[in-house]
C-alpha cells in the first residue's frame, strides 16, 4: 500500500505509487466535457471516476462537514466526494481526490482547503486531494498536468462545447424522444476513439469533426415548432450542474422552453484574458502578458473555428470571445474578474444581442461577486435594452425548488407576451409595408 | 356564455372568483385552507355547484400552492404575477405600479414604460406569515395588532429583511417594556421597508398605486404605513373593493386563452387528483412503538428534583426568575435545592406585569412560615424585573443555566438550552463555562416557530408536537432558515405528506439546525460526554427524541428542564448567603406601578431607542442605552482605539495643505475608503482638490439610497454606500471618486492580498443602479496600490487624463499618498501600543475587536465598542495588533489583505493573557463563513474563548450583551480555576 507522504507545511501528497494504486474520484460538472476529461486522464495512466451521483444524501454530508454559510457549489461538490468515501463501494484508503482551483479573490478559490478541512472532520485526512489548477498551485509528485494533456483538454472543451451547443438546439425540437442523447453519446464515444489514436487534437482535424457532428446532428428529424429560448447564465457551477441547479435544463424543456447555454470556452478565455489584463491595470512582466496572450489566441482561433462550422450550417453560432468583450464596455471594467467577472454580464448581453432576452440568471445563495455582475447588472440591463427579461435564481440547501420554478414561469409567462407583441407587431409593420407599396 | 372561474392557492389561502363574459364578478371568497388547499377549493366549488353545474366554463389555477396542484389535476395554469398585472390592466388600467402582498410572497408590478414584475427573492422571508408571527409572539390576533398600531406615537426601527431578524428585535422592546401599540405599528413599518428596499430595486415607485393581497386589504395600520412611506395622497394610494382577490380575477380573465370544458368533468378532475400522492423525502421514525416511547419517558422522568410542599414548608427559600424572551419563568427554592413553588409562562409580550402577579401569589403562600433570603434574575428581561422589583442579583444566561445543569450532573459538559426565541449552547470545561455558541439571528427558528406553524395548521403545540411521535415517514425538511422551512413545508404538502409527517419534520429539522447550524458539529463527541439539554422547546418529547438520534446518544433532561434558567438564579441567590433580600415586600408590590415610555437618546450619533420605565416610587430604570450618558453619567473614558480610528478618519477632509483651486472631489465614506482614505486625502489635497467627505453614516443615510439597493442580501456596509454617494451628489461636488480595487495593499503575511468581491467592484454596481450619480462626474478606475512604482507610472497617467494634471506633479502627489497612509498606519500602531501599555498599567483587560476596517463605523458596529468599553475593557482594533505576526501557513487559503489581520490578530491574542478577541461579522459577508471558522481554530488552538458577534443593518444589543456578559463571566471563571 501506497505510504503517506507531506510536503514541509504538512500537506498530503499525491504520490506516484498512489497513481498506480488509487481510484482518483473526480465531481461533474459538465456532462460531455467532464466524461471525455475522464476518458483523457485514463489514457493518462490515472484510474479515475466521474460522480454522478444526485440525491439528498450530498447535500446532508455536505451540511454536516461544510460551514453552512459558504457557498452551495462548495458544499455540493464537498458532499458529493465525501458521500462516494462512505458510500460508493471504494476502499477509503486507496482513493484520492480531483478538485480544480481557480485563484482569485472569490471564495471559491478556498474550495480545496474546506474540502481538507472537511476530510479531516469526517476522519479521512489520509485521503490526498489534488488541485487542477493552471496557477502552478499545489505540486503532486504523482499528477502533472502536462502541456500535452492541457491540450488535449483544450480540445475535448471545443468538441464539448459544440456538442452540447447542437445538442440544446435539437433536442427539444426532436421527434424521436431519445435521439439526442443517444447522438451525444456517439459522439463521445467516437471522439476519445480518435483522441487514442492521437487524432481530433490539431485545428485542421478539429474542422473536420465539427462539420461531422454538425452534420449528424442536423440530420435528427426535428418539427418545425417556434419555442421560446431562454438563456441560462451564472456562477458557473450551479450554471451547468443538474446537480446545483436543480435540473433546470430539464425543467425548461418540460415548459416547452429552449434553454441555451453559454459554453464553458469563454470562461477559460475570460480567466487567462484576466491574467493579460492584469498587466495593464496594475503594472507587471511584459513576458507574462505575452505567454498569456499567446494562450488566449489559440484558444481563441479554435472558438472562432467552431463559429465558422456553425455559421455554415443551419445552428446559430455563438459570439466570439472579443465580440462579448466589446459589448460589456460601459457596464464593467476589464479589472472585474473575481468568480465569472464581467463574462456573466457580457453572456446576458450576448443573448440579448442574438435574440434571447429571457434568461435565467443563476447564482448559490449570497453568492459574492454575483452580487455586482448578476443582480447588479439587471437594473442597468433593463435600462438599456427594456424587452431584456431576466430573472435570478438563488440556489442553496434550503430553498425549493417550487419557489424556483414560480419564479422561472414568471419569466416564462413574461416571454410569452414578449414574443406575442413582436409577433403582432410585425404583422403590423408588414401590413404597413404592404400599404405603403400600395400607394 | 361561458363562464369564467379563477382559483387563486397562496400558502395560506384560497381566493375563488367567478365572472361573466362582461369581466363582470358573480361569485367571490376568500378563506384559510390550513394546508388543505385542494380540499377547501372544491368545497367552494361544490358551494356554486347551482350556478355552475352541466355548463361550459373555462378555469385557471394560479397561485405559490396552485402550481402543483395543477400540475396533479392536469388543470391549466397561470403564474400569479402575470394574473395580477392581466387584473389590473383590466380593471385599472392608469395604475402605475401595483404592490401585492400575500402570505408569503411580495410582490411588485411596475405598469408604463417596460412592464416590470418582481418578488421577494428567497431571502426575504414571508409578509402576511410574517405579520401571523408577529402577532402569535405579541399574543394578540393579527385584528388586534392592526388597531393596536392605530394608536402608536414612535416607530422602533425593525430589521426589514427577514422576519426572523425582525423577531429577534422585537423581543427585546417588548421585553424591556416597549409599548405594544409602538411595536405594533413598527412590525407594519418593517414589512413597507422590506417590501419598498427588497423589490423597488431603483424604480421609482411613484404615480398611482395599487394594493393588493389579503394583508393590504384587511389591515388598515399598514395601509397607513405604505401610504405614508411612500408619501401618497388618497387618489394615488388605491385599494380596490376585491384587493384580496385580484390574482383570482386575472386568472379568471387568463382563463380566456384556453379551453372550454363541462365544470363537472373540471371539479372531478380536481377531486381526484388526491390520489396523486407523489414520493417525499422521509426519514427514519422517532419511535417505533408505545413501548419505546415509554421506556424513552421514564429515562428521562429520573432527573427531578425534590418536590416540597410550600403549604406546609418551614424555613429558609430562594427565589430565582428566568424573564425569557416569551416567557416567564420562576422557582423558589429550599436551601437543598428543593422545590416549593415553580412558574412557567408566556409573558404576554409584559413580563412585568407577570412577575408582579406570581410575587404577590408567592408572598400569599409564604406567608409568615417561608423567608425568602435571595432573589436572582436572569434572562432577556433581567435588568429591567431586577430593576423593577429589587432583585439581589442578575446574572447572565449561560450561568444560571450551568449552574442548574451542574446540581443535577456535576460532571455536566455540554448544556443545550433551546427557548423559544433563543438558542445557547456551551461547553464545560475545567468547571467553567467555555465556546457559547448563540443562534446567530438567521436561524433563531426555536420553540415558537413550531408553536406558530402548529397554529397556523389549527393545532396547539402539545397536540402538534404529539402528532409526530410515532409516525412512519417523517418528512425531510431541511436545516436552515425557519422562514426557508415555511416554503420546505408547503413542498411536503403539495407532495402528499400529512401533518403527522411534518410534526416530526419539524421536530428534526430544529434539531439539525441546533447541531449543525449552531454548534457546527460533526458527530457526538464533538459535544460532549455529559450532555443535559433544556428549555421549553425540550419539554417537546419529538424534539428530544430527534436530538437523541442524530446525536446518537442519551442525554439528560432535568424534569424541569423549562424552568433550568430560574432554578440556577435560584441557586445563585442561595449562595450571596445573604440575611435578607431586597426584594420589594409584600406591601410594596401592593402600591407597585410600572409606566413604560419610549423616546429616542439624542445624546450621541448612535440614537439609541430608549425605554423609559418608571415605578410608583419615583425609581427609573432605562434601558436600550449603549453606554453610560442618558443615566446621567459620563461616558466611558476608556482608551478606545474605535472611536480614535475613526475621529482621525472623519477628520480627513477640507483642503489639506493645498489650496482646493482644481475644484471640490466627493469621497463615499465606506467599504475601503476606510482603509484608503489617508493616501486619497493626501494625494486630493496635494493636487489642489478640496476633499469632501461623505456624511457620516445613519440609518437615515441609508434609507436614502435603498431605492436603488439591487440585491438585497449583500452586506450593510455595501448598502450604505448608496446613501453616500446620494449625499455627495447633493452635495454638489464637481466629481466623486471611488476606485475598484480588486487587490489591496501588499501587507506579505498571507498567501494573496485581495478585496473581497464587494469591497473590490461595488463602485461598478452603483455606477449601474444610482441614476443621480449621471447627475456628478462619478469616477471609479481600477486603481493597484499595491505595485507603489507602476501606481505612480499608471495613476499619474490617470490624472492626465482625467484632469490634464502634469504627470510630475501627480507622481509627487502620489509619493506622498503613499507617505501619508504609512505614516497612518504608523500612528495606528503607536496609539494602539499606547492604549494596551495603560490598560496594563491599570490592570484593566484588553480586547481586540477584530473586523475590517469599515466595522469602526459607528452605524454599522451600533455602538458595540461603547458596549464593551462599559464592561471596563480596554478596546483595539485588528490592525493594530495583527502587525505583531508575521506569514504563517493557514488552514485556509489567505488571500484577503483584512481577513489575513484578523488571522494574525487571533494569533497575537493567544501570546497574550491579558487579551481577548471578538471577531465582528456583517450578516452577509460571505467571506466571514471561512474566517470565523479559521479565527476559532486559532484562538482554541491557544486556550482562548471564540466569540462572535453578527451585525446587520439592525443590531440586537441583547444578544451582544449576552455574549460579552458571558465571555467576562467566563474569563472569570477561568481565572477563579487558575
Amino acid at each position: 500500500m501506497a505510504k503517506l507522504i507531506y510536503d514541509k507545511e504538512g500537506r498530503l501528497l499525491f504520490t506516484k505509487e498512489m497513481k498506480e494504486e488509487y481510484t482518483i474520484l473526480m465531481p461533474q460538472m459538465l456532462p460531455v466535457h467532464f466524461g471525455m476529461f475522464r476518458q483523457l486522464l485514463i489514457l493518462e495512466g490515472y484510474k479515475v471516476d466521474m460522480l454522478t451521483t444526485n440525491h439528498r444524501g450530498i447535500v446532508d454530508e455536505g451540511l454536516k462537514y461544510v460551514h453552512n454559510d459558504t457557498c452551495y457549489p462548495a458544499l455540493l461538490v464537498i458532499g458529493q466526494l465525501i458521500d462516494a468515501i462512505k458510500n460508493g463501494g471504494y476502499d477509503p484508503h486507496k482513493v484520492a481526490l480531483f478538485i480544480t482551483q481557480t485563484g482569485g479573490g472569490c471564495r471559491a478559490s478556498n474550495y480545496i482547503h474546506l474540502l481538507r478541512k472537511a476530510l479531516e472532520k469526517a476522519n479521512l485526512e489520509f485521503v490526498p486531494v489534488i488541485s487542477v489548477n493552471l496557477s502552478g498551485l499545489e505540486k503532486n509528485p504523482g499528477w502533472n498536468l502536462t502541456i500535452s494533456m492541457l491540450r488535449k483538454m483544450i480540445y475535448a472543451m471545443m468538441y464539448g462545447d459544440l456538442i452540447i451547443n447542437v445538442a440544446n438546439q435539437v433536442r427539444p425540437y426532436e421527434l424521436q424522444a431519445g435521439d439526442t442523447d443517444a447522438m451525444v453519446e456517439r459522439w463521445e464515444g467516437q471522439l476519445i476513439q480518435s483522441f487514442q489514436r492521437g487524432r481530433g487534437m490539431n485545428r485542421k482535424q478539429m474542422r473536420e469533426l465539427f462539420d461531422q457532428i454538425i452534420a449528424d446532428f442536423a440530420a435528427i428529424p426535428v418539427n418545425q415548432q417556434e419555442k421560446i429560448r431562454v438563456g441560462v447564465v451564472g456562477e458557473i457551477y450551479v450554471k451547468f450542474s443538474p446537480l446545483g441547479n436543480n435540473n433546470l435544463e430539464e425543467f425548461l424543456l418540460a415548459e416547452g422552453a429552449e434553454p441555451v447555454v453559454p459554453g464553458l470556452t469563454d470562461f477559460m478565455i475570460f480567466k487567462i484574458f484576466n491574467r493579460e489584463v492584469d498587466v495593464d491595470i496594475y503594472g507587471g512582466l511584459w513576458l507574462k502578458k505575452k505567454a498569456c496572450q499567446f494562450f488566449k489566441r489559440y484558444v481563441e482561433a479554435c472558438q472562432k473555428d467552431m463559429i465558422a462550422s456553425l455559421e455554415k450550417s443551419r445552428f446559430r453560432a455563438p459570439g466570439t470571445f472579443e465580440a462579448m468583450h466589446q459589448l460589456v464596455h460601459g457596464y464593467l471594467g476589464d479589472g472585474n474578474k473575481m468568480g465569472e467577472g464581467w463574462l456573466l454580464t457580457g453572456e446576458m448581453l450576448e443573448l440579448i444581442h442574438s435574440g434571447v432576452p429571457n434568461i435565467v440568471c443563476t447564482q448559490p445563495f449570497g453568492c459574492l461577486p454575483n452580487h455586482i455582475v448578476g443582480k447588479g447588472m439587471i437594473r442597468k440591463l433593463k435600462d438599456d435594452y427594456p424587452n431584456s427579461n431576466v430573472v435570478a435564481i438563488d440556489y442553496d440547501p434550503g430553498a425549493t425548488k417550487i419557489n424556483q420554478e414560480n419564479r422561472i414561469k414568471l419569466m416564462l409567462a413574461n416571454a410569452k407576451q414578449l414574443a406575442q407583441q413582436e409577433a403582432a407587431e410585425s404583422t403590423q409593420r408588414e401590413k404597413q409595408l404592404i400599404g405603403a407599396g400600395a400607394h | 356564455m361561458t363562464l369564467r372561474i379563477g382559483i387563486d392557492i397562496g400558502s395560506t389561502t384560497v381566493k375563488v372568483v367567478v365572472m361573466d363574459e362582461d369581466n363582470k364578478l358573480l361569485f367571490r371568497s376568500y378563506e384559510r385552507h390550513y394546508s388543505k388547499a385542494r380540499e377547501r377549493a372544491c368545497e367552494t366549488l361544490r358551494s356554486v355547484e347551482d350556478m355552475l353545474k352541466g355548463k361550459q366554463v373555462r378555469l385557471t389555477i394560479t397561485g405559490s400552492a396552485g402550481l402543483g396542484l395543477a400540475k396533479a389535476a392536469g388543470l391549466d395554469f397561470v403564474q400569479e404575477v402575470y394574473a395580477t398585472a392581466a387584473a389590473v390592466n383590466t380593471y385599472i388600467p392608469d395604475a402605475d405600479a401595483v404592490i401585492e402582498l400575500g402570505g408569503e410572497d411580495a410582490k411588485i408590478i411596475f405598469f408604463g414604460g417596460a412592464l416590470e414584475e418582481r418578488m421577494n427573492g428567497s431571502c426575504a422571508g414571508g409578509t402576511g406569515a410574517f405579520i401571523d408571527q408577529m402577532a402569535t409572539l405579541m399574543n394578540v390576533t393579527v385584528n388586534e395588532l392592526d388597531d393596536l398600531s392605530l394608536k402608536h406615537e414612535k416607530i422602533y426601527p425593525i430589521a426589514s429583511r427577514c422576519g426572523v431578524f425582525a423577531k429577534s428585535d422585537v423581543q427585546p422592546i417588548l421585553n424591556q417594556g416597549g409599548r405594544k401599540e409602538d411595536v405594533a405599528a413598527s412590525i407594519f413599518q418593517a414589512v413597507v421597508d422590506q417590501t419598498i428596499a427588497g423589490l423597488t430595486q431603483g424604480r421609482e415607485l411613484k404615480g398611482t398605486i395599487v394594493f393588493l393581497g389579503g394583508p393590504l386589504h384587511f389591515l388598515m395600520g399598514l395601509r397607513k404605513r405604505f401610504i405614508h412611506t411612500l408619501h401618497l395622497d388618497q387618489d394615488h394610494a388605491i385599494f380596490p373593493e376585491d384587493g384580496d382577490c385580484f390574482a383570482a380575477l386575472g386568472a379568471a380573465l387568463c382563463a380566456s386563452d384556453y379551453e372550454a370544458q363541462p365544470f363537472d368533468r373540471l371539479l372531478t378532475l380536481l377531486e381526484e387528483s388526491r390520489d396523486a400522492v407523489s414520493v417525499v423525502d422521509t426519514m427514519p421514525p422517532l419511535f417505533q412503538n408505545q413501548e419505546e416511547y415509554d421506556a424513552f419517558i421514564a429515562r428521562h422522568n429520573a432527573s427531578t428534583p425534590p418536590k416540597l410542599d410550600i403549604h406546609t414548608y418551614v424555613g429558609d427559600a430562594y427565589l430565582g426568575i428566568d424573564a425569557g424572551s416569551t416567557t416567564t419563568k420562576i422557582a423558589l427554592i429550599a436551601p437543598d435545592g428543593g422545590l416549593l413553588y415553580t412558574y412557567y409562562h408566556s409573558n404576554q409580550g409584559n413580563p412585568v406585569a407577570v412577575t408582579l402577579e406570581q410575587l404577590k401569589e408567592i408572598y400569599r403562600l409564604c406567608g409568615n412560615r417561608i423567608m425568602i433570603r435571595g432573589s436572582a434574575v436572569t434572562g432577556y428581561g433581567e435588568a429591567l424585573i431586577k430593576n423593577a422589583f429589587s432583585c439581589d442579583l442578575g446574572l447572565v444566561e449561560t450561568v444560571a443555566h450551568y449552574r442548574a445543569a451542574a446540581h443535577f450532573n456535576p460532571n455536566v459538559d455540554f448544556i443545550i438550552d433551546i427557548g423559544g426565541q433563543d438558542m445557547k449552547c456551551f461547553k464545560v470545561r475545567n468547571g467553567a463555562v467555555d465556546s457559547i455558541m448563540l443562534n446567530e439571528a438567521c436561524s433563531s427558528g426555536c420553540g415558537s416557530f413550531i408553536e406558530t406553524f402548529a397554529k397556523a395548521l389549527g393545532y396547539n403545540i402539545a397536540d402538534f408536537a404529539q402528532l409526530g411521535l410515532f409516525t412512519q415517514h417523517p418528512v425531510s425538511l431541511g436545516s436552515r432558515c425557519t422562514v426557508f422551512m415555511n416554503s420546505s413545508v408547503k413542498q411536503a404538502q403539495k407532495d402528499g405528506a400529512g401533518v403527522e409527517d411534518i410534526s416530526a419534520g419539524l421536530s428534526i429539522s430544529i434539531v439539525k439546525n441546533a447541531i449543525y447550524k449552531v454548534i457546527r458539529a460533526v458527530n457526538a463527541d464533538d459535544l460532549g460526554k455529559h450532555i443535559v439539554v433544556q428549555g421549553g422547546t425540550f419539554y417537546n418529547d419529538a424534539v428530544l427524541r430527534a436530538f437523541e438520534q442524530e446525536l446518537g446518544r442519551e442525554v439528560t433532561r432535568p424534569a424541569i428542564s423549562g424552568i433550568m434558567g430560574a432554578f440556577g438564579a435560584a441557586l445563585a441567590a442561595r449562595n450571596l448567603h445573604l440575611e435578607k433580600s431586597a426584594l420589594l415586600t409584600p406591601e410594596a408590590l401592593e402600591a407597585f406601578s410600572h409606566n413604560a415610555k419610549p423616546t429616542t437618546c439624542k445624546l450621541c450619533t448612535n440614537h439609541c431607542s430608549l425605554t423609559v420605565n418608571s415605578f410608583e416610587d419615583g425609581r427609573r430604570y432605562i434601558s436600550g442605552n449603549r453606554c453610560s450618558r442618558p443615566l446621567g453619567k459620563e461616558k466611558s473614558s476608556l482608551p478606545d482605539l474605535y472611536r480614535y480610528k475613526y475621529q482621525k478618519l472623519r477628520s480627513l477632509a477640507g483642503k489639506g495643505l493645498g489650496d482646493g483651486s482644481r475644484g471640490r472631489v466627493g469621497l463615499p465614506f465606506g467599504l475601503n475608503m476606510y482603509e484608503n482614505l489617508p493616501f486619497w486625502f493626501e494625494l486630493f489635497t496635494r493636487l489642489n482638490f478640496e476633499v469632501v467627505l461623505s456624511p457620516e453614516s445613519t440609518r437615515k443615510l441609508y434609507i436614502k439610497g435603498q431605492l436603488t439597493i439591487p440585491s438585497d442580501t449583500v452586506c450593510y456596509p455595501a448598502k450604505l454606500l448608496h446613501g453616500h454617494v446620494e449625499a455627495l451628489v447633493e452635495a454638489g461636488v464637481d466629481a466623486i471618486f471611488y476606485p475598484c480595487m480588486s487587490y489591496n495593499f501588499d501587507e506579505k503575511s498571507a498567501d494573496n492580498h485581495y478585496n473581497c468581491p464587494v469591497v473590490a467592484y461595488y463602485p461598478e454596481l452603483l455606477a449601474a443602479n444610482v441614476p443621480n450619480l449621471k447627475k456628478t462626474r462619478f469616477l471609479n478606475p481600477y486603481a493597484g496600490l499595491h505595485r507603489p512604482k507602476d501606481y505612480e507610472r499608471i495613476g499619474s497617467q490617470w490624472f492626465a487624463d482625467t484632469f490634464g494634471i502634469p504627470r510630475k506633479e501627480a507622481i509627487a502627489a502620489i509619493r506622498a499618498a503613499y507617505t501619508a497612509y504609512n505614516a497612518y498606519q504608523e500612528e495606528l500602531r503607536t496609539v494602539g501600543a499606547a492604549y494596551i501599555e495603560q490598560a496594563r498599567q491599570d490592570s484593566l483587560p484588553i480586547l481586540v475587536l477584530a473586523g475590517r476596517p469599515y466595522h469602526i463605523d459607528p452605524e454599522i458596529n451600533h455602538g458595540i465598542n461603547d458596549l464593551v468599553s462599559s464592561f471596563g475593557f480596554v478596546v483595539v482594533s485588528e490592525d493594530a495588533v495583527a502587525y505583531h505576526q508575521g506569514y504563517s501557513p493557514r488552514k485556509v487559503l489567505n488571500q484577503w489583505t483584512f481577513q489575513a489581520r484578523m488571522y494574525n490578530a487571533a494569533q497575537y491574542v493567544c501570546t497574550q493573557p491579558d487579551m481577548q478577541l471578538i471577531q465582528l461579522v456583517s450578516f452577509g459577508c460571505g467571506t466571514d463563513a471561512i474566517t470565523g471558522d479559521e479565527v476559532r481554530s486559532i484562538l482554541e488552538k491557544g486556550e482562548k474563548l471564540y466569540t462572535q458577534l453578527k451585525i446587520d443593518d439592525i443590531s440586537n444589543l441583547g444578544a451582544v450583551t449576552i455574549r460579552i456578559r458571558s465571555l467576562i463571566a467566563a474569563i472569570e471563571e477561568r481565572n477563579h480555576a487558575s
